[in-house]
């Protein structure tokens, strides 16, 4: 830089930037974005540094997971399975036979005890297991106009192989994820005094609101000759269809839950809840399960203590680290840019 | 023996560039036949023989494309890249029901890559049309056949038209020169845009054309030329002209090319010969060769590995996909609600290998995005800022020339930062190619005296501070000078020869002769200026050093015609000045094969004389008995100057008789009018017969100063572990000299010498025969190298350096094909080499077997036409912008105005462009693994049925929306070090020599820690978001929602560790890293808008899932942290516990800091 300025550079000389090169010449423009001299923070991690952010992750993971897990463990939770539990124990060697059977009553009746106090709202949900809502084939079958829209009502491309009905008219709501609605029905009593569920906004809002048609009733459903699941009733619209809605917002994963209802009452420990429901859907064919959970929820959801551990773990495992830092610093303490470190010997002509 | 090779001029070097690159050249007997079929029908372009002849028009078109073929020639071009080959076959079958997801989502990175690319070839393309366009409409002054010229623009000239241009005006086609505006037909012609040299070169044109002077002398002329076709050699033209009857040859003197410039002359008249692009100019316009960095070649290798892999896991998926199929008619297995009964092509449990064969096809569109489609045209980018950063850097900017540095390819930046081995040129490269006349040895007396600054350089000590040296050096000088500044190019202190004092000294008529020779024997130029002072014109600087001795010396050559050449001298028997005139008789160039000049002239008196300057080996061998008389004492004075680094000539003259010089005429004549491809051989070797029986008069010894700071920078390149080779035209004594003071040689370096100019073999060139002879070379070529390999494995272990110096000659034999390994091996173990007497040719050879041998980075510099071949077969050509015009520049990678730019462009750009595109790519590959095999975790809980974990859009923005400018940040602005601290420790040069920033374990490192990153972001998000209620108000999350929050993940992780990699934060990082993620936010917000059959999955599923659950949020912070800390944790403890040279270099940033 020392011959920067120019034998004009006069009074503004020092300034660094900003005099003028003198005219014509080629010199580069002085900025400091082409001369890459833009100010810049460096963070070169040092031991001091790397041991603080590890210790302060820590101090705030370890937080978060108490806090997480103590929510979790609030939430009460009760899971029955009842697949195996409402087959007939003669029919349990022919469950497919069983389910596929329409004259047998598939009535079921469960008792359930609540574990611990339950405050309202306690949501009912049915939860399948080994179920592939996620298997391509099935995810692309539907058509979303459709559902939104009475005048495109014929559109059912991608809805193979539930499109058409057998005289070659649309199906409304066309596609295998509608045609597999599922038809387990329940109802709750506790002691002899039914218990109202309700199943009213257990859908997503937008859902309704623009994605399912107010003005799209159901056509030709269920009328082929292998009929899939729950059949819907023709005369109303599908936005208010919540039960389809909710199965057909599909679970990203095998085993999911679907919202069924909400039961507005609060449960006492020890309440002692009668489940009558219908054993309608087969998931013995491909030996899934169905549970029925009744659950209350905290901040963070309903019950899960991953990610509590995790956050634990996780906080855990950085206070480990930083110590491990700590330890390796004071045996094997390094000098800070030391120069003695840089002069040795690298052999030149590498290996 | 300097006859007997083929024909070569410095200048004819271009043509080596193609000559490596052509498999075959067509043999001499073709070019007889087929080379000189062009006839011009002067001044009738339109008569129908000339028509017939069809040749082009003067447009010329430097455009790669056309209007009509850029789309298609431009999309091919594209579409040569393997990746994007690949994503156009992906597009092709995106359509089908095959695809995973919506076509577009596969097509909208592809046409914006594509796009890109294109656009900015279109606008490359286009500057080149305007130019063209500019060029092709520039205006000249034609004649019409017969009466007038007229204006019209340069496309529309036709071969056969006679046309005019004045002083200043660039010539729009090669021209015949009929006519100039000066009696004799001569004109002054610059080369810049051909050659780059910047002195003026003179033609002159037939004397039987010279007198049409005006319109109407042109209204009867009619002339028939037939010549050589069009070819690339600037240098040279073949051709006969038949005019009123007779033939005259013509020769390159009456040849102007297009793109020079006339000058100091009022106006010529010409004939066109050659248009547009039948030009030798535009023959010469070749695509330099293209040139591609190690690491872009690596780069190659690793998408060919991501190929692999992508084929590897798309078919891990399709055969548990086929195996899935063919099960679901299991009992147990059976899903229904499948509906398997019903099946398509793509899912049929029946054919279920078909399934798998067309879900492969799906699998590799799912997975495509491990294929960085975006990593060209981000690394062009990057690179095109690089050199910008190059381009403007202050600290390379020179202003004595005021030339900044240039980046003339953008796409070798990271090269630089990996040379191995520098391959410098010497004469203007190290040296200032400016010529000091400083001593000269007459008749076996040595004249002059000063100590000049190289000689001290050498003599005090040849220490490391030479800028005290300087400073010393010019103190002196300013005693010494006191009362009079020298003359550029003239430092010579001698009384005895000086203000006339030479005629006291005991041979004053051979220094008179000498003096003579200085005075005529040259091709240079008298300028006069306006107050009367003269300075020259030359082709070499050297020559004017000699002019301007003579003149010092007073013998003022001030005047030059076609035919004579005038000085002012002193004539002893008058003892006053008076005007001279020699009748100038023969020119015979010099050529780097002849290594010699020779004019002959006729005095006043009617005597014939021929003098003669050359290389001493070349001289030697010429000279008659009696001429021999001060051979000895000239040879010592000859060892001593070029043993102080000087560059010597010796110089002779002839007497000759009338009758010898008639008959040698005669066949000169008729050697010069030969009309065919042997024309160069043949000529030399009628010059050859009149260039003997020489009487020596004495030897010249010029001074080629060291540039400014090359010691300084030599000695820091090789601390930094570069090999430093000089390839130079110069003598072994000057070279070494060369090398101690320029560091490259220093005490206590063992130099060996190998060289073939011994006694014995001296004797045996003069009278052995051939076969003999070649043997014995090579015999002793090889057991030299044996002998010198021995004598470093002997000291192998010590600390001794070696230094090897080889000549010419034996160079030639060293790399034949039998000791060529040797050699190499010999050299390899040497920290630097230095070959003198190489010519052009051998530099190029010499490059390339190092490059080939060693395959590390080889770099060139030079300054000069004969640097070319060796700039262009270098991996990195680098050229001085300095005295020598541009002709090396323009076929350079890089181009800078002194040598001690070069520590700066090595050592902090090479560092940083490799570092920077290294990381760039790694971080590259990193990035798209974390993202593709998240994609195929997914897949292995959707029973591997091809469903993408994603919506559509989110995987097409992913390579072009929120990771796409961070990484170009990192490789455009990262900085680990401080170009104070690369400069310091030039050892850090180490890292790229080595590769260690792109090894193969950093590169798979960072490929395991994409998938690492992806386990942990699939495990974890998948666990926290199960199947229970992700909301408090009882909402379970779907398909959507794990795709939200999942890639939530990935984009906070890849550009958090991307955060966390770079060294370097100005507010651009700071704005696209964490721009790009909050760019994610808000392109979910709007994408959420958008109608659900545009949006899907997508809809409203931020505002009102995601954004209102703490879960997601919790999840976020939990995935992320925890992808990033087992890399957090390796770089750390890998950085205390081993820790790499830039890391300690970095620490020390940090504490000078603080």
């Amino acid at each position: 830089m020392n011959d920067y300025h120019g034998s004009a550079a006069g009074p503004s000389s020092g300034s660094g930037d900003g005099s003028a090169p003198r005219r014509n010449s080629k010199r580069p423009k002085y900025s400091k974005f082409t001369q890459q001299e833009l100010p810049a923070c460096k963070p070169i991690l040092t031991p001091r540094w790397v041991i603080s952010v590890l210790t302060l992750v820590g101090v705030v993971f370890v937080p978060i997971g108490v806090a997480s897990l103590m929510a979790s463990n609030n939430v009460v939770e009760i899971v029955d399975r009842y697949d195996a539990k409402c087959i007939p124990g003669n029919m349990s060697s022919d469950k497919v036979g069983y389910i596929q059977d329409d004259t047998i009553d598939k009535s079921c009746i469960r008792t359930l005890t609540v574990p611990k106090d339950m405050d309202q709202p306690i949501y009912v949900y049915y939860q399948l297991d080994n179920f592939y809502q996620n298997h391509r084939r099935y995810v692309k079958s539907r058509n979303d106009a459709q559902l939104r829209d009475s005048e495109q009502a014929d559109k059912t491309s991608g809805c193979d192989p539930e499109k058409n009905a057998r005289d070659g008219s649309p199906i409304v709501p066309c596609g295998l994820i509608a045609w597999s609605l599922f038809n387990d029905t329940y109802s709750f009593a506790l002691s002899g005094k039914i218990l109202t569920v309700n199943k009213k906004d257990i859908s997503w809002k937008s859902d309704r609101d623009h994605k399912f048609g107010k003005d799209v009733f159901p056509r030709n459903f269920q009328n082929g000759t292998l009929k899939g699941g729950a059949t819907l009733n023709p005369n109303i619209p599908l936005s208010d269809q919540e039960d389809l809605i909710v199965w057909m917002r599909t679970a990203a994963l095998p085993t999911f839950r679907k919202l069924y209802g909400r039961i507005e009452q609060d449960l006492k420990a020890n309440d002692t809840i009668t489940v009558t429901l219908k054993n309608n859907y087969n998931t013995y064919s491909f030996n899934g399960k169905k549970k029925l959970v009744l659950s209350t929820s905290s901040w963070l959801g309903g019950k899960n203590d991953f990610i509590g551990i995790a956050y634990l773990t996780v906080g855990g495992l950085c206070f480990f680290l930083a110590t491990a830092f700590t330890v390796v610093y004071l045996v094997k303490p390094r000098k800070l840019g030391d120069p003695s470190y840089l002069s040795w010997n690298r052999n030149p002509s590498g290996h | 023996m300097a006859g007997d090779g083929r024909p070569r001029s410095v200048h004819r070097l271009f043509e080596m560039a193609p000559l490596f690159r052509r498999g075959s050249r067509r043999s001499p007997a073709e070019l007889i036949n087929a080379g000189y079929s062009r006839t011009v029908y002067c001044n009738n372009p339109a008569c129908p023989e000339a028509l017939d002849l069809n040749y082009p028009d003067n447009s010329i078109s430097t455009t790669k494309y056309t209007v009509a073929n850029f789309v298609p020639k431009s999309i091919f071009e594209q579409f040569r890249r393997v990746a994007n080959f690949f994503f156009l076959m992906v597009a092709c079958i995106s359509f089908s029901p095959l695809a995973p997801y919506r076509a577009v989502s596969i097509l909208l990175p592809l046409v914006l890559v594509v796009g890109a690319t294109m656009a900015k070839e279109a606008v490359e393309d286009w500057q080149r049309k305007k130019q063209d366009i500019e060029v092709n409409n520039r205006k000249v002054n034609v004649y019409d056949g017969a009466h007038f010229f007229y204006q019209t623009e340069w496309k529309k000239l036709r071969v056969g038209d006679i046309i005019m241009v004045e002083k200043d005006e660039f010539f729009p086609a090669d021209l015949l020169l009929l006519s100039t505006s000066y009696d004799d037909g001569i004109c002054y012609v610059e080369t810049m845009n051909l050659d780059g040299e910047t002195n003026l070169k003179r033609k002159q044109s037939l004397e039987v054309t010279s007198i049409l002077h005006n319109e109407h002398s042109f209204q009867k002329f009619e002339a028939f030329i037939k010549c050589e076709d069009p070819n690339e050699k600037l240098y040279s033209f073949v051709g006969v002209m038949n005019y009123e009857g007779v033939q005259y040859p013509l020769t390159p003197k009456q040849i102007l090319l297009r793109d020079s410039k006339l000058r100091n002359t009022q106006k010529i008249y010409g004939v066109v010969i050659f248009t547009g692009h039948d030009t030798k100019v535009m023959q010469n316009a070749m695509d330099p060769p293209s040139k591609r960095s190690n690491i872009e070649r690596r780069m190659d290798k690793i998408i060919y590995v991501l190929f692999t892999l992508l084929v590897f896991i798309s078919s891990i998926s399709s055969v548990f996909f086929g195996i899935n199929t063919r099960n679901e008619t299991d009992a147990g297995k059976y899903m229904w609600y499948l509906r398997p009964d019903k099946p398509s092509i793509y899912f049929d449990p029946k054919k279920a290998s078909l399934a798998a064969f067309f879900h492969f096809l799906t699998d590799l569109m799912l997975y495509g995005c491990l294929i960085p489609i975006s990593l060209y045209i981000s690394i062009e980018i990057v690179k095109v800022l690089q050199s910008l950063f190059i381009d403007h850097d202050q600290e390379m900017y020179c202003k004595e020339s005021d030339k900044p540095a240039r980046a003339r390819t953008s796409n070798l930046n990271e090269e630089l930062g990996q040379v191995n081995t520098i391959l410098s040129d010497k004469t203007g490269t190290l040296t200032c190619n400016s010529m000091e006349f400083v001593k000269c040895s007459i008749a076996g007396f040595d004249y002059g005296s000063k100590s000049f600054e190289l000689e001290k350089t050498l003599t005090k000590g040849r220490q490391y501070e030479l800028s005290e040296l300087h400073s010393l050096s010019f103190a002196s000088e300013r005693q010494n000078y006191e009362s009079r500044k020298p003359p550029k190019g003239f430092s010579f202190v001698d009384d005895r020869l000086m203000n006339g004092q030479w005629i006291q000294e005991p041979n004053a008529d051979l220094i008179q002769f000498f003096f003579h020779a200085l005075a005529i024997c040259h091709t240079a130029i008298p300028v006069v200026s306006q107050s009367g002072e003269i300075s020259y014109e030359a082709e070499s600087p050297d020559e004017a050093a000699f002019v301007t001795a003579a003149r010092e010396f007073g013998f003022e050559f001030y005047r030059r015609t076609e035919t004579s050449i005038s000085l002012h001298e002193f004539d002893p028997k008058a003892g006053r000045k008076v005007d001279r005139t020699y009748e100038l008789l023969n020119t015979i160039e010099f050529s780097s094969a002849r290594k010699r000049m020779s004019v002959i002239v006729k005095t006043n008196e009617n005597q014939l004389l021929l003098f003669c300057k050359g290389a001493d080996s070349v001289i030697f061998e010429r000279l008659a008995k009696q001429g021999q008389l001060f051979e000895h004492n000239t040879k010592c004075h000859i060892n001593e100057y070029s043993e102080s680094g000087l560059r010597t000539l010796a110089v002779a003259y002839r007497v000759l008789s009338a009758e010898e010089y008639i008959t040698w005429h005669d066949g000169f004549l008729k050697a010069k009018n030969s009309v065919n491809a042997e024309h160069d051989a043949i000529v030399d070797e009628a010059a050859d017969r009149i260039e003997r029986e020489l009487i020596l008069l004495g030897a010249t010894a010029v001074e080629d100063k060291l540039q400014k700071g090359v010691p300084e920078c030599i000695n820091k390149l090789a601390q930094a572990g570069i090999k430093i080779w000089i390839l130079t035209g110069d003598k072994l004594e000057t070279a070494i000299n060369i090398g101690f003071a320029c560091q490259l040689l220093r005490k206590g370096m063992e130099l060996l010498v190998i060289t073939l100019d011994n006694q014995d073999i001296n004797d045996m060139k003069k009278n052995g025969d051939r076969d003999a002879l070649e043997k014995t070379l090579h015999e002793s070529i090889r057991n030299q190298i044996h002998e010198a390999q021995s004598q470093v494995s002997k000291m192998k272990g010590s600390n001794v350096l070696f230094a090897l110096i080889i000549d010419g000659d034996s160079l030639a034999f060293a790399l034949s094909s039998s000791l060529e390994h040797s050699f190499l091996d010999l050299s390899v173990d040497c920290a630097s080499v230095i070959c003198c007497r190489t010519s052009p040719k051998q530099k190029a050879l010499v490059t390339r077997l190092v490059k080939r041998r060693t395959r590390k980075t080889t770099l060139a510099i030079g300054d000069g036409a004969n640097d070319v071949g060796m700039l262009q077969e270098a991996d990195i050509g680098v050229g001085i912008s300095g005295v020598e015009g541009m002709q090396a520049v323009m076929s350079s990678d890089f181009a800078i105005a002194q040598f001690r730019f070069l520590e700066r462009l090595l050592l902090v750009h090479g560092h940083w462009c490799y570092r920077r595109i290294s990381a760039m790519i790694c971080y590259f590959f990193y990035k798209n693994i974390t993202f593709g095999f998240t994609l195929f975790w997914f897949e292995t809980h959707a029973y591997f049925s091809g469903q993408p974990a994603y919506n559509d859009w989110y995987i097409a923005f992913y390579s072009v929306g929120f990771t796409s400018l961070p990484v170009i940040a990192l490789g455009v602005f990262d900085k680990d070090i401080s170009s104070r601290l690369c400069l310091k420790f030039p050892k850090l040069h180490q890292d790229g020599i080595q590769n260690i920033f792109f090894s193969w374990p950093r590169i798979l490192g960072w490929m395991i820690n994409g998938v690492c990153s992806s386990l942990i972001i699939y495990y974890f998000t998948t666990r926290i978001i199960f199947e229970q209620a992700f909301r408090q108000d009882g909402h379970v999350a779907g398909y959507d929602i794990l795709g939200v929050t999942m890639y939530t993940c990935v984009v906070w992780t890849v550009n958090c560790q991307l955060a966390i990699y770079l060294s370097y934060f100005t507010w651009i990082q700071h704005f696209v890293i964490w721009g790009s993620i909050i760019f994610w936010y808000i392109f979910l917000v709007i994408y959420g808008f958008f109608p659900p059959n545009i949006s899907t999955t997508a809809y409203r599923v931020f505002l009102e899932a995601c954004a209102a659950s703490p879960l997601y949020w919790l999840a976020t912070l939990l995935v992320v942290i925890s992808a990033l800390v087992p890399y957090f944790s390796y770089s750390n403890f890998q950085k205390t516990l081993f820790p790499k040279y830039h890391n300690l270099i970095q620490r020390l940033q940090v504490k000078r800091e603080r």
